[in-house]
């Protein structure tokens, strides 16, 4: 990701207004914070607030998907897709356990509106496994930088985000960088070497 | 001849004691591993709950019409009756069930109750409060003395006196006031369920630690028996104590798939899950303590108090002081009633509360007669309760090694500032039991070589997959990936609950006894092949073999073929009690930390922590390290970061939120050392617990460590920087 993406937003698909006074618990998600919550542009259409079938790229491949205005990215992942490795851990998006790529930018899932990600790419942590495992869910197991498990595909995915994009960083800049993402059961000290392994493995690129 | 069981003699084994990778690691990492959050079925309705938004009031009327309206909305049932008196926010009130999260959301904002407000109370550091507001309750107390008092004499009057005679002998006296929040468990999968009926039987998917022991829970309140429950958890998103139960959310779960025909997920919100799924008892205490001038404590006169919720429930007196047992004490706890969530057992209940406050009071000897608090602690050993003085000793010639503390030591707030940042050291130690619980295992050994065992276990988290795993492959002389492991369903052979360190000892109990009793029927059939005696069999590297005589054998393949058509099927099964050469209980362990604490703006961070554990027999080395770091990180949030802040006037818990609820997060944990402690001797002593002891000390050390490095005492943890700056401030007008 370059930094000319940072201040761009591809023109939006519906009404958030709309959208803000339907669900409280997801109009609470945006109050959150995630930069969403932004001025309106008159020309926007509205949409909603019934299901709108809309197409969704994610792993590289179309899935026709249903979505409300208020109907969250994380949530068409996990029930329509059963792509639930991104995880439901607060509405806020405050833990990073949901964070996706989309457009190649971490995000939470949990705070990202489905219909705002209509034609863009979303990568999910589940596109690091399969037949070719990508090193950095590796390093994980080798150092056990997981316990339950629950916060470990976010992580994974803020682990690679932030590799890619400091493919050579030190240990002060994985302490530094990588402060998105709450494990409960304690597992920072193994993340730490996991991505350091990765790094000095020589097997970030 | 009586069966046999053992591990293999020290040094000799193949695979215990070794770095094993988890073997369900993979999934985790990638995302495919299955929570019960997780599990999709078609059709299925998405259900949450509301809870009450006021601590203490009676429901006065509750009126679910507009929320059946709801487009999208499919079920609305209350959880309460009008005149039901709620004693905690968050506590449940109704609950919907809809086609998405959002028709579920909105739903559950048109739930109109009413409620009638009643008197709140929540201040659980104020004991006179909790007094005048009749919310205290006996918490029990205990005397000890070396005097006993005469026939004639009051026995409470002479333990004053004698007490006090015991102070005026002592060489410093330690007076002051000390203090741990309430806590959550914060499981970052929420409590909760995904169930379905087929026909007249039910699978509930809960996020559980007990998966042999809640089918039960189900099966009553739903009017069937256990046998047509199947509790299925292959993954958990977090308990920490506090999932041992359907609850009624669970079983509200299976009710409502029952109700409307369709397979139904129920996961708690995040705040309510914090509100109402579970918390830690908060511990305050009013204490005297004397020691002689080596600061060694003789008498000890402490009053301790706190919440667990509406039904009291302080912190157990029986671990004052915590391990340490001076030879003349007095001892009294208070429980106070609060509007609070009612608490659960949290890793090592009564013991890191009872570490923090009283282990601080052992370092503020040190502080006061001018001592390094590791001589102090050094010297207190001889009290210790557990019997384990040497083992402490030893343990901390090895962390303070680690910390280098005799080089970085210095007296209490004399150390070199550097600007406004202070640093110091503390310790503390801490104990725990760790003995198996009961657990039953089905080994399998097909006659193409494969081996499998199930058992309705569960992986906390811990790795208990993996060393299932493990014991039974050591015991078959087989590479850890050629068994699988079976657990995470009620259908299997009842296991234990996972709590109280008791799951490693049980589970590698039940099954080294199948496989050892397993191996002992394939080799009468190897032995009668190869026309020996089954004794003299062992198995390893892939085959069954006469020891000292390699050639002399089978390939494990081979020796599997033997067993014809049926697999060999094999129970094993273990049941505490009596001594075991293959488990045990009791460790100590040793813990210091180093922390630098910022005058100006009263932040403490983390420098380095040394965490020496003992744990006997080691299975997999590294998801039993991975224990100690995970218990030191999370010591580290109750000493500094994590507190359940509650509203004294509305009872409100104002931080119910992951946004407010402060954790560490990676940059926060400093350098932190783990040291395995791992003499012959503990070796002998077979599997023993490791969950619970090492997230004992923490708060206790890092607490004497801000001490040491301000020269004051912060009394209360966790150690917030508005803490710290009081303390401060106090110290100045002192």
């Amino acid at each position: 990701m370059t930094d000319q993406h940072k201040h761009q937003r591809p023109p939006s698909g519906f009404n958030r207004r709309a959208f803000l006074k339907g669900s409280g618990a997801a109009a609470t998600a945006l109050a959150g914070g995630t930069g969403l919550v932004q001025a309106e542009e008159a020309t926007t259409k509205i949409v909603g607030p019934d299901l709108k079938p809309i197409t969704l790229n994610v792993n590289g491949k179309d899935h026709k998907v249903q979505a409300e205005p208020r109907t969250t990215l994380l949530e068409v992942l996990r029930l329509q897709l059963d792509l639930t490795g991104a995880k439901p851990v607060c509405t806020h998006g405050s833990s990073g356990a949901s964070t996706v790529w989309v457009e190649g930018k971490p995000v939470e899932a949990a705070t990202t509106l489905a219909l705002d990600c209509v034609g863009k790419k979303i990568r999910t942590v589940e596109s690091l496994g399969g037949d070719k495992i990508d090193p950095v869910p590796t390093a994980f197991v080798h150092h056990d930088a997981m316990q339950c498990g629950f916060c470990t595909p976010g992580f994974v995915v803020a682990v690679r985000a932030f590799l890619d994009k400091n493919p050579q960083a030190s240990e002060a800049e994985i302490r530094a960088g990588l402060n998105g993402n709450l494990c409960r059961c304690g597992t920072y000290a193994n993340v730490i070497q996991a991505a350091l392994e990765v790094v000095q493995g020589g097997k970030n690129g | 001849m009586a069966k046999e069981y053992n591990w293999p003699k020290f040094g000799t084994a193949a695979l215990l004691g070794t770095d094993q990778d988890r073997i369900d690691g993979i999934p985790k990492a990638t995302g495919t591993a299955k929570y019960s959050y997780d599990i999709n079925y078609p059709n299925m309705l998405i259900a949450r709950v509301l809870g009450s938004p006021h601590a203490h009031c009676k429901l006065t009327a509750i009126d679910l019409s507009a929320a059946k309206q709801v487009p999208g909305v499919v079920s609305v049932v209350a959880m309460k009756e009008p005149g039901n008196e709620i004693r905690w926010q968050g506590d449940l009130i109704a609950c919907v069930a809809a086609e998405s999260e959002g028709a579920c959301a909105e739903g559950l904002a048109a739930i109109q109750a009413q409620y009638e407000m009643l008197d709140v109370f929540v201040m659980d550091d104020q004991l006179e409060a909790a007094e005048a507001a009749k919310r205290t309750s006996k918490g029990g107390d205990n005397t000890q003395l070396e005097n006993e008092a005469g026939e004639d004499e009051d026995e409470d009057e002479f333990a004053e006196k004698e007490l006090q005679r015991l102070f005026d002998e002592s060489a410093a006296v330690v007076e002051g006031y000390y203090g741990i929040d309430a806590i959550t468990h914060m499981c970052l999968e929420p409590h909760g369920s995904t169930c379905k009926w087929d026909d007249k039987k039910l699978t509930a998917n809960l996020s559980t630690q007990n998966v042999s022991g809640t089918a039960g829970q189900f099966a009553s309140p739903l009017g069937i028996t256990a046998g047509d429950v199947t509790v299925h958890c292959d993954f958990i998103g977090g308990g920490f104590g506090s999932k041992f139960a359907a609850d009624p959310w669970g079983v509200l779960c299976a009710q409502l798939a029952k109700d409307t025909g369709r397979p139904v997920r129920l996961m708690l919100d995040r705040d309510i899950e914090l509100k109402t799924a579970g918390a830690r008892p908060s511990a305050f205490m009013k204490v005297r303590a004397g020691a002689d001038k080596n600061g060694v404590v003789k008498v000890w006169d402490s009053h301790h108090w706190g919440t667990g919720g509406p039904a009291g429930g302080a912190v157990s007196q029986g671990v004052i002081p915590y391990v340490f047992d001076p030879p003349n004490r007095r001892r009294k706890a208070t429980n106070i009633s609060t509007n609070t969530g009612p608490s659960r057992a949290w890793r090592a209940p009564n013991h890191p509360q009872a570490c923090a406050i009283s282990q601080t009071v052992y370092d503020d000897i040190a502080a006061k007669l001018g001592l390094d608090s590791y001589d102090v602690f050094l010297a207190n050993l001889p009290s210790v309760s557990n019997g384990k003085a040497e083992v402490y000793a030893d343990q901390m010639k090895v962390a303070a090694k680690l910390m280098d503390w005799k080089a970085k030591w210095h007296p209490h707030g004399k150390g070199q500032a550097d600007g406004d940042v202070v640093t110091g050291l503390g310790m503390g130690i801490h104990t725990w039991g760790g003995g198996g619980h009961p657990s039953n295992c089905l080994i399998k050994i097909h006659p193409d070589g494969g081996v499998e065992t199930s058992l309705g276990s569960q992986d906390l988290g811990t790795g208990t997959r993996t060393a299932i795993g493990m014991v039974v492959a050591e015991t078959f002389g087989l590479p850890l990936s050629a068994v699988k492991v079976n657990i995470g369903s009620s259908a299997y052979p009842a296991s234990g609950p996972s709590g109280g360190s008791t799951t490693i000892g049980g589970v590698s109990e039940s099954n080294r006894r199948g496989a050892q009793d397993a191996l002992r029927t394939l080799n009468e059939l190897v032995g009668k092949k190869l026309g020996v005696e089954p004794n003299t069999l062992i198995a390893s590297g892939g085959r069954i073999f006469v020891e000292g005589n390699p050639d002399k054998g089978l390939s494990w393949k081979e020796a599997c073929s033997l067993l014809g058509m049926q697999p060999l099927e094999q129970k094993g099964s273990f049941v505490p009690g009596g001594a075991s050469p293959l488990s045990s209980s009791g460790v100590a362990g040793v813990q210091m930390a180093e922390v630098a604490v910022d005058r100006a703006t009263g932040v403490v961070r983390m420098k380095k922590f040394v965490a020496v554990q003992d744990m006997g027999l080691i299975v997999n080395r590294q998801t039993a390290a991975s224990q100690i770091y995970g218990a030191a990180i999370m010591g580290i949030a109750f000493a500094l970061y994590e507190q359940r802040i509650m509203d004294p006037q509305s009872g409100s818990f104002l931080n119910a939120e992951l946004t407010d609820y402060k954790l560490p997060r990676l940059g926060d944990i400093g350098e932190i050392v783990v040291e395995m402690y791992e003499p012959e001797s503990e070796y002998n002593r077979g599997v023993i617990g490791l969950g619970e002891p090492p997230v004992i000390a923490p708060g206790a050390a890092i607490s004497n460590a801000v001490a040491n490095a301000l020269g004051i005492r912060v009394p209360v943890l966790p150690l917030t920087p508005e803490r710290v700056l009081n303390a401060i401030e106090k110290g100045r007008n002192a």
